[in-house]
């Protein structure tokens, strides 16, 4: 998709002054946070999991090698095939490829970032296949044009008004007068839609919220059930999974299963937790004739061994994004790329260059709330602080802003001086803010286009703070 | 336990540079307060600020430099005490992450371990439990990022604020929730920054306290001037002022009439 993350500020004020946005915005604020703060509360283990599942990650990244040729070597006994894609365009080439082999005219599609970041669906529809998005939120995204704005509630920004619409604009088969003012109608609607497009599909793709190198297991986690029919109905089930998606055992699956629903929606578990392992055997009811992993890198081993590893413990809950003040005010397509908030604010760069995402680590408060939810413990904000290392000492931010802290951090480093210009600066500047706070100020625009600058006191405290000490010692004499 | 007195025990004020700058009464009210539980207070002049500019900024080398100052300028007290969960959380935190390994490791490490934010040296380290003061009316309390978020500051404020004889504390929703300030943040991102102070002064405004009460000035001055700029007449101030009973000081933004 089109990297809008320059863009971020211009982004962020359409989206500031957007009022429909605004609302939704509001309902990630309610129910993602208390929900998830419940479900935390409700399992006293909880903490303890987020430990144990950190380091289940790291165990995993210490060792990735080692685990994904485990993974591959069980997912060839099982009678699937691992395809390795180092980027993008190697993973859509794999994808097309197997749909062609199968002579497929339509995919249907379960939820998947992966499938965003590689952008698959413009690129086989361009090669005459359609796909069919099968998850709710993203099928509603797909009949927009659209992309996702929240990594697991990929339409949280729109209204059910506006979805009304778009399905009384595209499901023009159904009677005009029937009734889609609850949300449930909706629902029911696209089920009705989409069932059949399961059936019509040659191929499916999911996917996948972890892979067990001990099994050679894909596993996903949905609440509609829509992954179950992509990946069980069609021929060829196609796994679409980054290679940091391993988990070593089916034990550690379970553990950081316990985590996963509970930080993203608050549940204790996902409705539907799928696990798969190779195609239809013989004497299976049902399942795909064909098995493959498409295991994508893009970018991720490059970010092994560096301040950037631990990035990849992420397991895409979104509750950093739930719980992130900057993104309840601009929502996720302001971020300009596929992954919005906290934990895309550290990938983006990554994967795109901090050179085009400099904006997203650096707009944070460091406020912190990200890191306190994260289930597998990342240092987002630390990690943002390290990407803005980097822009610093490539020199990529404004110039005006380098040598404003240079200035500062001269004074800054040499107290005598730094005494001097504030004993003669802040009482002037004091001398000015007659009724106790600037409406304006020179240099200040960004402070006070919002906000009064509240003015000084008067001298410094360390001036007042010699006097006394002066005063102190007179009185001694 | 504590083989010396308290008064034998000597706390070195890091004042900050927004206090030292904007509202020094701040500083006299910290100083009052330390004073009060017993300890010797000092202010060595050698201090500027914490770094964090620098350091949020991605500027290590500039950061480094002001980090090695304040350990030398500070190393010998048996305390070092700040009226800032941000300032104090820098100390505390990340100076020990600057340096590696060696002797400076050491001695930021050996440093680290004697800062503490004001309320939670005054509850934590010196056992106060009320202070003896009077503050008639009804004040909310903002939880600033850093101090609730890397020092787990939230209850210590709030006890020493309970003693004050005739004060009510009124919460506000969601005060655990960024004010929006952010250091460098709120100018770079100032429309950005707008949108989640505008929340923070809705939830101000629910709690129908009329003093706003936190512990970093820089959260304090963006909430003030927010309010003033909406016209809204709520008092703002930093919780020392109100323990210290020194609220003689027109509030932040204002002035004698």
């Amino acid at each position: 998709m089109e990297i809008r993350s320059p863009a971020f500020k211009e982004n962020a004020r359409a989206a500031l002054d957007d009022p429909q946005l605004r609302h939704a915005l509001e309902h990630v604020k309610s129910g993602f946070i208390v929900k998830r703060a419940m479900a935390a509360e409700a399992l006293p283990e909880f903490e303890k999991l987020r430990d144990s599942s950190k380091a289940i990650k790291d165990e995993t990244l210490a060792n990735l090698d080692k685990y994904l040729e485990a993974y591959e070597t069980k997912v060839t006994e099982s009678g699937g095939h691992v395809h390795w894609a180092e980027s993008a365009a190697d993973a859509r080439d794999i994808i097309l490829k197997i749909c062609q082999s199968v002579g497929a005219k339509t995919v249907t599609k379960g939820k998947s970032m992966i499938s965003e970041e590689i952008e698959l669906n413009d690129f086989l529809e361009g090669n005459g296949v359609q796909p069919v998005e099968t998850d709710l939120g993203e099928y509603i995204i797909q009949l927009r044009g659209e992309h996702p704005s929240h990594i697991i509630a990929p339409a949280v920004h729109l209204a059910r008004s506006q979805v009304e619409a778009d399905f009384r604009r595209v499901h023009t088969h159904l009677p005009v007068d029937r009734d889609l003012t609850e949300p449930v109608t909706l629902l029911s609607e696209a089920r009705k839609v989409l069932r059949a497009k399961y059936f019509q599909a040659d191929v499916g793709i999911t996917g996948a919220n972890f892979l067990v190198a001990e099994t050679g297991t894909s596993v996903i986690v949905t609440n509609e059930g829509n992954g179950d029919l992509t990946q069980i109905l069609p021929k060829v089930h196609i796994v679409l999974a980054s290679i940091e998606k391993i988990v070593p055992t089916l034990s550690d699956l379970s553990q950081v299963l316990r985590v996963l629903a509970r930080s993203a929606t608050g549940q204790d578990m996902s409705v539907y937790t799928t696990l798969s392992t190779g195609p239809r055997r013989a004497g299976d009811p049902d399942g795909p004739e064909q098995y493959h992993v498409v295991l994508l890198d893009n970018g991720r081993s490059s970010m092994i061994g560096t301040e950037f590893q631990e990035m990849l413990r992420c397991i895409r809950c979104g509750a950093c994004m739930n719980h992130c003040p900057v993104y309840h005010a601009v929502g996720g397509h302001t971020y300009g790329w596929v992954y919005p908030g906290p934990m895309g604010s550290v990938l983006t760069p990554s994967l795109i260059g901090v050179d085009k995402a400099g904006h997203l680590p650096n707009a944070s408060t460091f406020c912190g709330r990200c890191e306190a939810v994260c289930p597998v413990r990342i240092p987002l904000p630390k990690m943002m602080r390290h990407w803005r290392e980097r822009e610093f000492s490539r020199r990529l931010n404004p110039a005006t802003q380098r040598y404003g802290l240079k200035a500062w951090a001269f004074f800054a480093r040499r107290p005598r001086l730094y005494r001097l210009a504030t004993s003669i600066g802040i009482p002037v500047l004091s001398l000015f803010g007659g009724r106790g706070r600037f409406k304006s100020l020179p240099l200040a625009g960004g402070w006070t286009r919002h906000r009064d600058m509240p003015a000084p006191e008067g001298r410094t405290f360390m001036q007042e703070w010699k006097q006394r000490e002066a005063q102190k010692q007179g009185a001694r004499i | 336990m504590n083989q010396q007195t308290p008064q034998s025990r000597r706390v070195g004020l890091f004042v900050t540079c927004l206090v030292d700058l904007f509202r020094p009464s701040i500083g006299f009210a910290s100083v009052k307060l330390l004073e009060d539980a017993g300890y010797t207070v000092d202010v060595p002049m050698a201090q500027t600020c914490c770094g964090q500019p620098a350091y949020n900024s991605g500027d290590r080398e500039d950061t480094i430099a002001i980090a090695r100052k304040t350990i030398e300028t500070f190393e010998d007290y048996d305390y070092i005490v700040a009226p800032s969960g941000s300032c104090a959380g820098m100390l505390k935190k990340h100076y020990p992450a600057l340096f590696k390994d060696g002797d400076w490791a050491e001695r930021a490490k050996a440093f680290s371990a004697k800062v503490y934010e004001l309320t939670s040296f005054l509850t934590d380290v010196a056992g106060v439990d009320h202070v003896d003061v009077v503050h008639p009316g009804s004040v909310t309390y903002h939880d600033s990022c850093s101090g609730l978020r890397e020092l787990g500051i939230r209850e210590q404020p709030r006890k020493l604020l309970k003693s004050v004889d005739g004060l009510e504390i009124k919460e506000m929703p969601e005060s655990d929730v960024c004010c929006g300030f952010g250091g460098t943040f709120c100018v770079k991102y100032p429309d950005i920054s707008n949108r989640i102070v505008e929340d923070k002064t809705d939830s101000i405004r629910q709690s129908g306290a009329k003093t706003l009460l936190a512990g970093d000035l820089g959260c304090l001055m963006n909430m003030a001037g927010k309010l003033q700029r909406q016209g809204s007449d709520v008092e703002v101030r930093h919780v020392a002022e109100v323990l210290a009973g020194m609220c003689d000081t027109p509030a932040i933004g204002r002035r004698k009439d």
